[in-house]
């Protein structure tokens, strides 16, 4: 495909979402493209906006991705009470200062949001942010971020808050909960720096550590802890640096090629089968399409794990490993090792449960 | 994952049925264990919604919070569950045999028996040391009164989940370890944590456990969509239904916990599992001394001199439970075999009577020769151990090729009588198959702790002694968390204290 005949680039990502709505990134489908940057599909269908969900439903192998309406309103009430009267509970809680302003960028609408919160940061005074809304070049596209609070402190030093609503009991928490919500808050100290830089300022200012504040113990009062987000930053910005090929990616896919959710189950599926995914049981966790995946998977040593794939020496498929444990194949010069292994292990294996009188299965 | 695993995982889905991986059981089964299964509410810290429990697989005591958030229904709730766990855990407490300590110039009592609670998963003893945190301080009277039982559910919740951190202990059981203890899936483990399907794997197979898949989940976290769906219109409207709705929506769990305790009941017991029960029963006889004599409840958290000790208990429970595995189980010994860290062999030549005069006094060091065809990762100088003779130590004096493998040259001692004359049988005659390995049944003394009270200012200095009246929720609380991240995502860490904006 030369230069002239290339499509315009949100043109062709348009024609592979078809007729439905662009579902947009925002904060936790970034932090979730890193948990798995190796899978093109996920790439592709995200940067092109299609509904994984209903596309999974449509393919028949529809997630669970709900969310349950007592964990939403127990965060919209947490939330709601930290910011009551011009947010006292809130700046209790981070000790702000009293003068702090506070300006709340809700009741505008997306585009005037995003300008505000520009020229609010670029005035560079004291505040609290709330409501703010950030930009992001994901893949080349621009992706709006909606942080729950930014504050700005008295040295011209920002720094991102981010509201839970899950418990810190005795000064621990959900290791996951909290690993997401560093992630989450790293995408907003990013799209800050970026934000900054392009304002001309020193994008240092943004700080790495970021404020979490959450419900202590079992009661509902708030408690507010500080993460170091550094270390999320640099495998953010390292995934965020490889999504950039998904144009080359896209580029690649055959003319004409489309997900349209209005297409036939057997169409969407063969769609599916040219962009390849990069299935980890991990998936289910994290990406509504992850059950097709796990089907089309079934077989392979990944989908039982990485763990597992590389104790049997990384060799791709089940089939493979048991024929080579049972010397039915001859192994390449690079599994030689592994087929090895297998053996003695199939040897071991047989021996200790020929010893057992009744044959367990 | 050891590749001799993995292997079996590769089985079980060329199989599409799940493959054991021991052959003996190496867990205690109680005649008359207690199943507890509770459902907590989204969002919430640590609510519970629900709890199906009882000891009598066709008398289920379903449990139900009708307003989850109210915290008066929450304590009646706990109250509740008390009057079902605390008499079961006492009905252990009361006869007692002797067991003689300080090699017999002394005993002491334990309980001839001990409580045995089943659960379906890990999430569930995280439910079961959170609401033990949450119930144990409460104040039966003042303020915000609860009902007596209530701390003392607390205190006997938080004994059995710190025991389910103990390895190999058998106090606190959840089916999902339990079976992944004895057979794996043609799934991932991610998968295996949804008891349903992996249960599935090992009665049915693949199929049935897809089929599983869809089903009721086995708690604490409830499915969003039922809660969408089914739960929320339900206590909105406090409506009378409720729990019948949850009673069958636990019933399906409950019977396959019931289920699961009969499969592993089958399995023959491993030799050593006995020994590791009657730790259990030790551990329940000091708690339950400690609660009839007035001890405070458990700290929130452990003194530094405590917190240590704990570490070091753990460390010897993890590595005794890994050989007395190895040593029950010749499957578990195959792994070491595969990693060379063990080996089997013929022996080739014995010198059973070979005695050592070099030294002051004449010992009895018999010699023997093993072949084995299997890698030998050890160096002479080694001291290796062989299943059928725990006792006995042989030190590997050299290793040569011979043949198409290696013979071992080895020197014994120990486990052969007293006399200078080995008792029959004690030494490996000619002919006969051994195993060697690396591994050892051995004490190993742990480390001196000083006294709590000289607790270092290093560490913290000595711990303050309980104040019933220090309200720990309301307590300045310093947060400083190790939250570590498994090593696939990005971990976090609460790093400093209060979080306060920068100034």
């Amino acid at each position: 495909m030369d230069q002239g005949t290339r499509l315009d680039q949100s043109t062709r990502l348009d024609q592979l979402r078809g007729s439905g709505r662009a579902k947009r990134h925002n904060a936790r489908t970034i932090a979730a493209l890193t948990g798995n940057p190796g899978c093109n599909r996920r790439a592709v269908l995200d940067a092109a906006g299609i509904d994984k969900q209903r596309l999974a439903e449509r393919v028949g192998h529809p997630g669970s991705f709900g969310q349950s309406r007592f964990a939403l309103s127990r965060g919209n009430a947490f939330e709601a009470m930290l910011k009551a009267d011009d947010c006292a509970l809130l700046r209790e809680v981070l000790a702000a200062d009293a003068g702090l302003g506070y300006q709340d960028l809700g009741a505008d609408t997306l585009s005037d949001r995003h300008e505000q919160t520009v020229k609010v940061l670029a005035d560079a005074r004291s505040a609290l942010i709330d409501h703010p809304l950030l930009t992001l070049d994901v893949a080349g596209q621009t992706v709006y971020l909606e942080p729950d609070l930014i504050a700005y402190a008295h040295h011209g030093r920002l720094q991102v808050v981010e509201i839970k609503s899950f418990a810190i009991v005795d000064g621990q928490a959900d290791s996951a909960k909290v690993s997401a919500a560093a992630v989450q808050a790293a995408v907003y100290v990013l799209a800050l720096r970026d934000l900054m830089e392009r304002l001309g300022q020193d994008p240092s200012t943004v700080s790495h550590e970021v404020v979490l504040v959450c419900p202590a113990d079992f009661s509902f009062h708030p408690t507010a802890v500080v993460l170091d987000v550094r270390k999320q930053l640099s495998t953010l910005r390292r995934q965020l640096s490889r999504l950039a090929a998904v144009t080359g990616l896209i580029d690649a896919l055959p003319a004409g090629l489309t997900f349209d959710l209005a297409l036939e189950p057997e169409e969407l599926v063969a769609a599916l089968a040219h962009v390849e995914a990069r299935y980890a049981p991990e998936c289910l966790s994290a990406c509504e399409l992850s059950v097709y995946c796990r089907n089309e998977a079934a077989g392979s040593t990944a989908a039982l794990g990485r763990t597992v794939r590389e104790a049997l020496g990384g060799i791709d498929s089940v089939g493979e490993v048991l024929d080579l444990a049972e010397g039915r194949r001859e192994p390449t010069e690079d599994q030689a090792e592994a087929a090895a292994m297998l053996q003695a292990a199939l040897r071991l294996r047989s021996e200790a449960l020929s010893l057992v009188p009744e044959a367990r299965s | 994952m050891s590749t001799l695993t993995a292997l079996a995982r590769a089985q079980a889905v060329a199989t599409g049925r799940a493959q054991p991986i021991a052959t003996v059981r190496h867990l205690h089964v109680h005649d008359h264990p207690l199943v507890l299964i509770p459902l907590v509410m989204a969002g919430e810290a640590n609510a519970p919604l629900a709890a199906m429990a009882g000891t009598d697989p066709a008398r289920p005591r379903l449990l139900v919070v009708g307003q989850p958030r109210n915290r008066d229904e929450r304590f009646a709730f706990a109250a509740d569950l008390a009057a079902i766990l605390v008499p079961y855990a006492d009905s252990f407490t009361i006869d007692t045999e002797d067991v003689a300590v300080d090699r017999g110039k002394d005993v002491r009592k334990r309980y001839v028996d001990a409580p045995q609670i089943w659960m379906p998963n890990p999430a569930g003893i995280d439910f079961v040391r959170l609401f033990g945190r949450s119930t144990r301080f409460r104040r039966t009277d003042g303020d915000n009164p609860v009902p007596a039982a209530v701390p003392l559910l607390g205190r006997w919740l938080t004994f059995f989940a710190n025991t389910a951190e103990v390895p190999g202990s058998s106090l606190l059981v959840n089916a999902v370890q339990a079976l992944g203890l004895h057979w794996v899936t043609g799934q991932s483990g991610t998968e295996d944590a949804q008891f349903g399907a992996q249960l599935a794997w090992i009665e049915s197979g693949a199929a049935a456990a897809r089929a599983a898949e869809k089903g009721p989940v086995a708690g604490p976290a409830t499915d969003p969509d039922f809660d969408n769906r089914v739960l929320a219109p339900l206590i909105e409207r406090s409506a009378p239904e409720l729990p019948q709705v949850l009673h069958d929506l636990l019933l399906p769990t409950w019977e396959r916990m019931w289920r699961t305790v009969g499969l592993l009941r089958r399995l023959p017991a491993g030799e050593r599992v006995r020994l590791r029960w009657d730790a259990d029963r030790d551990v329940f006889t000091a708690f339950a001394q400690n609660l009839a004599e007035g001890g405070p409840p458990q700290p929130r958290r452990d003194g530094a001199v405590a917190a240590a000790a704990r570490l070091q208990r753990l460390e010897n429970a993890a590595s005794r439970y890994a050989v007395q595995r190895a040593f029950d189980d010749p499957l578990v010994l195959a792994e070491y075999r595969l990693s060379g860290a063990a080996f089997a062999g013929t022996v080739t030549l014995a010198n059973p009577d070979r005695v050592d005069d070099t030294g002051r006094r004449p010992v009895l060091r018999p010699r023997i020769m093993v072949h084995t065809t299997e890698p030998v990762r050890v160096e002479p100088g080694a001291s290796l151990t062989s299943p059928a003779r725990p006792s006995q130590k042989a030190r590997v004096i050299s290793i040569s090729p011979a043949g198409d493998g290696q013979d071992v040259l080895l020197e014994l001692s120990g486990g052969m009588g007293r006399r200078l004359v080995a008792e029959p049988g004690s030494v490996p005659a000619v002919g006969e198959r051994l195993i060697l390995t690396t591994l050892s049944e051995a004490y190993r003394p742990g480390g001196t702790l000083p006294d709590p009270a000289e607790t270092p200012w290093t560490h913290g200095g000595p711990p303050a002694p309980y104040d019933p009246s220090g309200q720990p929720d309301q307590q300045q609380r310093d947060v400083v968390a190790a939250v570590r991240g498994d090593l696939e995502q990005p971990g976090a860490e609460l790093v400093t204290g209060a979080g306060r904006i920068l100034p």
